[in-house]
């Protein structure tokens, strides 16, 4: 019973790496994918998420803990014995063989004869069937990479592993390439370990992400967990935008946690924060930009009752077509972020304005404030640009 | 109310002609072609010319030489010397397949094993190139003299007996022999092996033996299908650096060898420097280095390694 369970997961138990000089590249780490999902290794570069990818390949070798593809426990296997294949971060396409040899190369080495029916199919199914007889370096960067996606799959690997498979490939062709490798995942139903820096990319084609920081897994959930409860400081600011406010404990009533900041009153609920929350202890509050509305200041009175307000003065805005991004200047945060859909744009919404910042409890998040509360800011930042 | 639909045109640059100095910098790729251009000319075409003129003259010392189109020096030279050319051809193949033995592994070593240790070995690589081509040849008389401990191994060991039954060796010789013609050529050509095969190797993205070994390539398989055909480049251009001046060489010869060993290289010496017979050594001449573009050809198309830049 056991086995029909666990047939097709990577589990790493306790697995961690030093080099020789060392440096701790992965923390001792409990990870398990579950067979058929799309499962991607978010983090900063030098993370260890690189890492955890080559140890579950056998391109690295584990310091301690052990790697297992279903039952089988693959951990001192070299890389040739593995079910496993890897799409590499700059593809490693085999420059002196073509398209067609390329993908034939893992069929071969495991004395298959008769490749050409399954490296056909293959290659139709990443559209590059006319390319077979070209080499590589006649390939565009995003057809190079079908060949990569398609060299490791036609193998049939319990797991593909995927290195920053996208690094190289502009904006647009990285959107249409996100899609694809979904599809593709999604027809031959192969657990896909994606390694990624990009957040966007992680969030829009994985079922489940671990974000990873200092060689350890920060937090493991579906995109939207992530995304809506963070339950630090670094997942908060890594994935997305978040505004972080440094508030006291004042009471507990019924659910609901009640805090003081800068003057004014917010209300978190309980089951959103993930920090123990005492009266008179601290909590840093969390919203997301988008969740919140801005409103004049002279229309305060039209407020909902229940809200969280904040108030402040827009200190900049900027017109991104979809919405309008604003930083409020306000006296809990020095800059707050908002994006406003631009349904009903308020013409006095302009720099120098002062405004309500409110929204919905329900949409706060609380984590503990003994954290730093910019981690994972700049290393965004920095990926992202 | 005047809406502005054209952005303003930028201020103009200050007018100048820009003729004049485009015109100067067209001509300089010529400018900077010359001194090599004039160097093959006086150093090479000339000397060409002069030979392939040598090569049809007769006459004698005496009397003086003359062109007379006699095209049957090249016939009659070739075959007064064809054992010699074979013997060339021969010993300049031996050699070359010995460094490729030696050096590829030397090479491999040093481009992916030898981590902070490369230079140094590199550097060893290319010591012997510090001394003179005759003094490092003539240290191998040394080796491989009658009485020195090399022979004396090999004689223990009954390897001259094997050697000398193939021909290699006379007796228990190994000096004044083809085998020691032979490993002096190696060993003096070793470095122009060693290097292109280090450059070409090192070359290889490491990422491309994971990529193997993650398709299912045993270490063996990796090198057989991925390292050496991307060595390729490195194998031809160290084979034909070592081939070529091998085939033409003669000091190991004259100073290893005996005169049962002689190359082409030391005929065409002779003729030029000792018999004087101008006209046959130019033909010898000619006829070793179309010999050697025929064979060089013939060996680039087949490797077939056009693609693989």
């Amino acid at each position: 019973m056991m086995t029909t369970q666990t047939s097709g997961d990577v589990r790493l138990s306790g697995i961690s790496k030093t080099y020789d000089n060392g440096f701790t590249a992965v923390q001792p780490l409990d990870l398990t994918v579950p067979q058929g999902s799309f499962f991607a290794l978010l983090g900063a570069s030098g993370c260890g998420k690189t890492t955890t990818l080559r140890m579950i390949a056998g391109l690295e070798e584990p310091s301690s803990g052990t790697v297992h593809l279903g039952d089988q426990e693959v951990t001192h296997l070299p890389p040739y014995k593995r079910p496993v294949n890897t799409v590499f971060q700059s593809y490693a396409l085999f420059p002196h063989l073509d398209i067609f040899e390329n993908v034939a190369f893992g069929l071969r080495r495991r004395g298959i004869k008769s490749v050409k029916k399954q490296v056909d199919e293959m290659l139709d199914l990443v559209q590059l069937g006319e390319q077979a007889r070209k080499k590589p370096h006649q390939l565009s960067g995003g057809q190079q990479q079908r060949v990569a996606v398609a060299r490791a799959l036609i193998n049939h690997p319990k797991v593909l592993l995927l290195d920053e498979p996208l690094g190289a490939l502009d904006l647009k062709l990285r959107r249409q390439m996100q899609l694809e490798l979904k599809r593709i995942q999604t027809e031959v139903g192969i657990t896909f370990v994606h390694v990624t820096h990009d957040q966007e990319e992680a969030m829009t084609m994985a079922d489940t992400v671990a974000v990873m920081n200092g060689g350890r897994v920060e937090q493991l959930g579906s995109p939207t967990d992530l995304y809506e409860n963070p339950r630090t400081t670094f997942v908060a600011n890594f994935l997305g935008t978040s505004n972080l406010i440094e508030a006291e404990v004042d009471t507990r009533s019924g659910e609901d946690i009640v805090l003081k900041a800068g003057g004014g009153k917010l209300v978190l609920p309980g089951a959103r924060c993930s920090a123990p929350a005492q009266a008179g202890g601290k909590v840093l509050v969390g919203i997301r930009p988008e969740k919140i509305s801005l409103t004049h200041a002279d229309d305060a009175g039209e407020i909902p009752a229940g809200r969280n307000r904040i108030t402040g003065k827009i200190a900049h805005s900027s017109f991104i077509g979809v919405s309008t991004q604003y930083v409020v200047d306000s006296a809990v945060c020095p800059e707050f972020e908002v994006y406003a859909q631009n349904v009903d744009r308020d013409p006095r919404l302009v720099p120098g304005a002062d405004v309500v910042l409110h929204w919905s409890p329900a949409h706060t998040f609380g984590l503990d404030a003994a954290q730093d509360i910019d981690a994972g800011v700049e290393t965004a930042g920095e990926e992202a640009a | 109310m005047a809406t502005v639909t054209e952005a303003e045109a930028p201020p103009l640059a200050p007018e100048t002609d820009p003729k004049p100095p485009r015109k100067r910098g067209r001509l300089v790729p010529y400018w900077l072609l010359l001194p090599g251009l004039l160097w093959l000319v006086i150093f090479f075409a000339l000397p060409m010319i002069y030979q392939a003129s040598t090569s049809v003259q007769t006459g004698s010392l005496e009397e003086g030489y003359k062109v007379t189109w006699h095209f049957a020096t090249y016939w009659d030279s070739l075959t007064e010397y064809w054992p010699q050319f074979l013997r060339s051809v021969s010993y300049a193949a031996a050699a070359t397949v010995l460094c490729l033995l030696l050096g590829y592994p030397l090479a491999y070593l040093i481009a992916f094993r030898a981590g902070r240790w490369r230079n140094l070995i590199m550097i060893l690589v290319i010591a012997p190139f510090f001394t003179s081509f005759l003094i490092r040849t003539l240290a191998w008389k040394t080796i491989l003299a009658d009485s020195g401990p090399v022979v004396g191994a090999l004689n223990t060991l009954h390897v001259l007996d094997v050697t000398t039954w193939l021909g290699w060796t006379a007796g228990d010789r190994v000096l004044a022999t083809p085998l020691a013609v032979v490993c002096g050529l190696t060993y003096n050509f070793l470095p122009f092996m060693i290097l292109p095969l280090y450059t070409s190797l090192e070359r290889i993205d490491g990422r491309l033996h994971e990529a193997a070994g993650d398709l299912y390539a045993r270490p063996w398989t990796t090198f057989r299908k991925v390292t050496f055909p991307l060595s390729m480049p490195g194998v031809v251009s160290g084979t034909l650096l070592t081939f070529i001046p091998a085939a033409g060489d003669y000091v190991n010869a004259e100073l290893l060898g005996s005169t049962d060993t002689r190359m082409i290289g030391n005929v065409i010496q002779t003729q030029f420097l000792r018999i004087l017979d101008y006209p046959t050594a130019a033909a010898l001449s000619f006829i070793l280095m179309a010999a050697i573009l025929l064979m060089v050809t013939v060996y680039i198309r087949r490797s077939g390694t056009e693609d693989l830049v």
